[in-house]
């Protein structure tokens, strides 16, 4: 199967393999997300209280349900390796679709970064708790790193049912605390005292700059569509998998909320590092406590796992239209994956998970997936301009345009304040940084990039043009 | 007639690999390295801490004791750390300058960058 030619007697290019359904799809959605209820959400909390925690994981939910209601309609038209990285290429133009390339990559590498170092504080807090202070998180993180890494480079569909079985774990093991603590399982009673007594502890910008973390309950949904070119069945798989996935997100953020918020004071969940773990340390019970660890592990691997795949996917689409060096184009001959891709990223995953504070980590990955998220928005209305309904075939249309679109820009400008709120030189450097890749891209970059093939859909002119 | 592209040497690849490196790890890495990026939360340790005196509930002390600690001084910056959301709004100002600002040079250069792709595509544009 390799290099076969085809009849006009060039090369043919190797091909990602066509193998997933849309419990993949879902997998692969809620893996990488399910983390959010994990950690890191609950720094929502310690920007605006427990109310306010609420109110981000609502508001957030409704700026998510916006992202998989456009990606669905856009994905499902646009099956292509690389998700809103095609898009943009055939929708707005090169530069556009190189720097959503960069918001994956960052979005995705930051939160395997912040995966690895959650895994390395619960081992060194359970390491602790067994009166082994002091653990060396460090190899841990590297370990970790590492063997996500080599699972992708032996292939997808070996890793993403790998994810499948440890993400169903990870989401049983909230609903298992939740019921548990329902039916009276917890030492310690829930208390929701801090709801009346301490209620707005920052007032109303404390609830305006929660909603920076609340994007955590839910970040890398989008996720499901950098599978397009893998899916047996795109138009199905990917609107389905998705939708079924923020429901389930949306439910697991609600009862992570209400368990965590009753077990454990505001002010040590807004700073905690695994608030579902430490929830089930409150209730005393070994058994969840053990339930929870390994939910708390599952979660952080699954999460890790997708956004390896998902960041190679799109480094790798990159190179193989020369917007990066055409050597990270390249797939495996046996595994068919990615393979330089996958491993060109480790280091820079190793760099942040080893050396910058996680809410640091997870701030930048934020940063980029709203980034991203902006660009939905006038993307969608410029794929409905150019291809109106009725011109090309689409797998999914998704209704009420253009409500969810500027439903979804109003929550996107509002999360900008948001983050500025407190960690504003963040987001001066990630803009800085995406101002001069784009500037890099556009005046030395693009010469190297084949114009005709950019456009590579089954699509008449687009009006206008 | 298609844009033919020049062939890019190794070295050349490896060039543009490591601009994009120090690219990433200088303009993300390096503020954080330096201590010049991070959350603006400082603690406002009361003297002479006790329970009561930091808020917290018989509930909430229980679940303090059930996260190991025991100790109200232990807690005390954990309890009154706050982020100074104080702010300058021509900070804000140019906040979303910055943003809108590289929004509409992505797209204005994307737009160029697009008209030659869809040229070459499909052809030239019909009178």
């Amino acid at each position: 199967m390799v290099d076969t030619k085809t009849t006009s007697g060039q090369p043919e290019r190797l091909q990602l393999l066509r193998v997933l359904g849309p419990a993949h799809i879902w997998a692969l959605g809620v893996g990488i997300v399910l983390v959010g209820e994990y950690m890191g959400w609950n720094f929502a909390v310690g920007k605006g209280g427990m109310i306010a925690g609420l109110i981000a994981c609502w508001v957030a939910g409704l700026l998510y349900t916006c992202v998989a209601m456009i990606d669905s309609e856009v994905t499902s038209t646009v099956a292509a390796a690389g998700g809103q990285y095609a898009q943009a290429k055939h929708i707005v133009g090169p530069l556009m679709a190189f720097n959503v390339g960069l918001f994956l990559v960052m979005a995705y590498t930051m939160l395997e970064a912040a995966n690895a170092i959650t895994i390395g504080f619960l081992l060194d807090t359970v390491a602790g708790m067994q009166g082994h202070t002091g653990l060396h998180q460090q190899p841990f993180i590297v370990l970790c790193v590492m063997f996500l890494a080599w699972l992708n480079y032996r292939g997808v569909l070996a890793t993403l049912t790998f994810n499948l079985v440890i993400t169903a774990v990870a989401f049983m093991a909230i609903i298992a605390l939740f019921l548990s603590v329902q039916f009276g399982v917890s030492s310690v009673p829930l208390d929701f005292s801090a709801v009346t007594t301490d209620p707005m502890p920052y007032g109303w910008i404390g609830i305006l700059a929660s909603l920076h973390f609340g994007l955590w309950y839910y970040l890398g949904i989008e996720g499901t569509c950098q599978a397009a070119e893998e899916v047996r069945s795109p138009a199905r798989s990917l609107p389905y998998g998705t939708m079924a996935g923020i429901m389930t997100l949306l439910i697991a953020a609600t009862m992570t909320w209400y368990v965590c918020s009753g077990l454990i004071p505001w002010e040590y969940l807004g700073q905690a590092g695994t608030p579902l773990f430490d929830a089930a340390r409150v209730t005393g019970n070994r058994g969840l406590m053990v339930l929870l660890f390994i939910g708390t592990m599952f979660s952080t691997l699954a999460s890790a796992n997708g956004c390896i795949n998902d960041a190679s996917r799109a480094w790798f689409s990159m190179g193989r239209d020369r917007y990066l060096p055409i050597w990270f184009g390249a797939v495996h001959p046996v595994y068919r994956t990615p393979y330089r891709s996958i491993i060109f990223l480790v280091p820079i995953a190793l760099i942040f998970a080893l050396g910058a504070p996680l809410d640091q980590v997870v701030t930048f990955s934020i940063l980029s997936g709203l980034l991203g998220y902006t660009f939905m928005t006038f993307n969608m209305v410029m794929f409905r301009r150019k291809w109106p309904l009725d011109t090309i075939k689409r797998g999914y249309v998704h209704p009420m345009h253009p409500l969810p679109t500027i439903v979804l820009l109003i929550l996107c400008a509002t999360a900008y304040v948001a983050v500025f709120l407190g960690y504003g030189t963040q987001l001066i450097a990630m803009v800085s940084f995406y101002i001069i890749a784009s500037l890099w891209f556009h005046f030395r970059r693009y010469r190297f990039v084949r114009r005709g093939d950019q456009f590579t859909m089954p699509w008449p002119r687009p009006e206008g043009y | 007639m298609a844009y033919k592209p020049p062939k890019q040497s190794f070295a050349g690849q490896i060039f543009d690999v490591i601009t994009l490196l120090v690219l990433t790890v200088g303009a993300l890495y390096l503020p954080l390295y330096l201590g010049l990026a991070g959350a603006a939360k400082t603690p406002a340790p009361i003297a002479n801490p006790t329970w009561e005196a930091l808020g917290q509930n018989a509930t909430e002390q229980q679940q303090w004791a059930a996260l190991g600690i025991t100790d109200p001084a232990a807690a005390n910056d954990i309890i009154t750390a706050r982020f100074d959301y104080s702010f300058s709004w021509i900070a804000l100002v140019v906040m979303a300058i910055l943003v809108i600002g590289y929004f509409v040079l992505v797209v204005r250069l994307s737009d160029r960058e697009y008209r030659d792709v869809i040229a070459e595509r499909f052809g030239a544009k019909k009178k």
